[in-house]
Parts: C-alpha cells; structure tokens; sequence
C-alpha cells in the first residue's frame, strides 16, 4: 500500500527527455524502405528464371550491393525500434522488460550484421 | 505483462430482470452492468426493460427512469444532461459516448451499458478517475507566462491566433478518448493518454503562453508522449467530435521542430 498522492505517483520520476529520436528514425527508416523495398522486388522479378552465376553477378555490382546493403540496414534498424515498442508495451516486469530488449536488439544486430557481410563477401568477391 | 483476461473478481455474471409493465406500448431492453463494492459479489448485468413510450429520447434518460421507477440503486453520474459537463461518460453498446447525448433509437437490440473500460470501478456505472484528473493536474493546464499582463486590458489573441484553439477548447473532459485506447489500457500508469495530451497541446498552441519548451520537456518521454500508437480510438469515439490523435500528432512534429 502507498499513500503517496496521485500527482506524485504520476510525475513518477519525471520525463526521460528522450524518445522524439527513436520515434524520428522509425518514420525515416519507413520512409526509406519503401523505394528499396520496390527496387529490391522488381530486381528479383527481373531475375526469375536466371542461374546462380547471373544472381552472383547482379549482387556483386556495386549499385546493387550498395542498395542491398542500405536495405538490411534499414530492415534490421526498423525491425528493432517496432520491436522495442511492442516488447515496452506489454512486459510491463521491469527484469523481464531488460531481459527481452538486451536479446532482441542482439539477436536483430548479429541477424543484420550476418547479411551485410554476405553481400559483402559477393560484392568484394570473396 | 498486460492483462488480457479479466481478474476472477471482475468476470460478470448475470443479475436481475426487471420486465416492462404489461401494456408497455415499445418495450426495450437495458442490460446494465452493476457492482457493488459492499457485497463483495462479482459483477452482474441486470436487464430492465423499458417503455419507450413513457420514456425521454436518450439513454441517459431511460437510466434516469430505472433509478426513479425500478431500482433506485442503479449508481451513475450525471449533471447537465446536454453534453456539456461530460459527467455522463459509459459504455455504451460497445462505444464509450455520453449517455446525454446518446439517442436510443440508435441503437439496434438491447442497449448495453457498461462503465468507462479498464478503469477502477467505484460502483455500477461509476469509474475511478483518480488517475486521469491527476494526469491532466501534471501537465499545468492553465496560462503561464513571465511577462506581466498589461495593466489596462487583456492579453491579447489574434483572431487567426484564437482560431489555432478551435477543435481543442471544446473538450469537456469526459475521458471517453482516454479509456478508449488499448495503449492507455496497457500502460495507463505512465502513458498520459489521448485526453491529457490533447489539453496539453491545448496550452502548447496557445499563441499567450510562455512555457512551450518546459511544457514540450515535460512531455518528452518514451511512455508519456510516445506511447501513442496512432490507434485512432480516441477520434473515432469522441462525443464532441474532436480529434485527440492530431493533437497528439501535432506535439510529435514539435518534439522534431524543435531539434
């Protein structure tokens, strides 16, 4: 039980002065994901039907690998800000909230790193 | 983690019926949520059947027919009757609006009536507020400047100033909006809630007050202003029409303008 006003429970501890960035680049990452999202499926529809020498080639120009690139990055960052709002939406434990946003922003880190690498190594022929 | 099921003391049985006189010309049917924090029972839902015919046109109304014919232990509130005082707020037939200003003939089949969701229940139709009144008294929502008031008049607005205000001096406080978001639901504890942010942007867009960035400060926080998931509930179910998600919308590009 706590007699603490109501007021002062609200104020809590104050405003975390944060939180307009996160929201900012959850818009912008949205923004941009739509021409890469578009460039990327109508670049796989131009390549059905062709062999794995022809994917290796289209992947390896550096116009592509660039795009490529760009879309993991602003996947993974999306895929992590959405996630992180869901995750402090309804764990409401405060160790099991800690918990589940360490391992999610890991999981979606190693998960992005791992792609871009293997564009990498196509691109930089390795 | 958030609730998704009711806790066993709050499921809701069935209660009493109360069946219209015989001769009723329009009968109709109320299903109306009741507690009574003294019995210690669950929660029911008792029917009274009402004769329109004998009956002023809003729910409001008919619930004032129960309490003065029926059962006069139905607990509500209510003052102005004409959508002014937002006293009235409930459930009703699955949207959360003013029993005042809510037309019974509206409504197809029973009307049910159900207090504001996932708010403390003090009894049948009446919600705890606490929370809500004390959220709205953390944003300041009065005029605050430094420089004095001129000493022969006002302070003054433009007219285009003064217009900036319309769609947000009209709200009366009700909470319909705030009880209607799943993300005040969720984390009504530290999220403000559509209601207490609309007012907050209600003195942020007021062209006399002086405190914009301490009161953009205040707000800037993951849960208090950015919990706000862009649901829409609030808008869709303001009796007033007003439209909180745009004013919320509307702090969010001066939280970036001001960057």
């Amino acid at each position: 039980m706590s007699l603490r006003t109501p007021l002062g429970r609200v104020r809590g501890l104050g405003s975390a002065k944060e939180g307009v960035h996160h929201w900012w680049m959850q818009r912008t990452t949205a923004l941009a994901l739509v021409p890469l999202t578009i460039w990327f499926v109508s670049s796989v529809l131009s390549l059905v039907g062709a062999g794995h020498a022809a994917m290796v080639d289209w992947l390896a120009s550096p116009w592509s690998a660039t795009f490529m690139v760009l879309l993991i990055v602003a996947t993974f960052y999306h895929m992590q800000l959405g996630l992180q709002v869901v995750i402090e939406d309804y764990v409401h434990n405060e160790g099991a909230k800690f918990a589940s946003l360490l391992v999610m922003k890991g999981v979606t880190f190693v998960l992005g790193l791992v792609a871009v690498l293997s564009v990498l190594k196509i691109a930089l022929g390795g | 983690m958030a609730q998704f099921a009711l806790p066993r003391n709050s499921t809701v049985g069935r209660g009493q019926t109360h069946h219209a006189p015989s001769g009723a010309k329009k009968p109709k049917s109320f299903k109306v949520y009741r507690w009574n924090p003294d019995t210690g029972a669950n929660p029911t839902v008792d029917t009274f059947e009402i004769d329109l015919a004998e009956c002023g046109p809003m729910v409001l109304d008919a619930l004032i027919k129960i309490k003065n014919e029926v059962d006069s232990t139905l607990t509500f509130r209510r003052s102005c009757r004409e959508g002014i005082c937002g006293s009235c707020a409930m459930n009703i037939d699955g949207v959360n609006t003013l029993a005042c200003t809510q037309p019974i003939e509206d409504i197809k089949g029973d009307v049910k009536i159900y207090p504001l969701p996932h708010m403390p229940v003090v009894k049948d139709l009446v919600p705890d507020l606490t929370v809500p009144y004390a959220q709205l008294a953390s944003i300041q929502p009065w005029l605050q400047t430094e420089s004095p008031p001129p000493p022969d008049r006002e302070r003054l607005q433009s007219p285009e100033e003064r217009r900036r205000l319309d769609g947000l001096w009209e709200c009366i406080l009700c909470f319909c909006c705030q009880t209607s978001c799943p993300s005040y639901w969720w984390n009504g504890d530290r999220y403000l809630g559509p209601a207490v942010l609309l007012q907050a942007y209600r003195w942020i867009a007021d062209s006399r007050d002086e405190m914009t960035g301490e009161r953009l400060d205040a707000l800037e926080d993951p849960f208090r202003l950015y919990r706000c998931h862009t649901i829409m509930n609030c808008t869709k179910t303001c009796p007033k029409g007003l439209n909180p998600a745009k004013a919320i919308a509307e702090i969010k590009k001066l939280m970036v303008a001001r960057r």
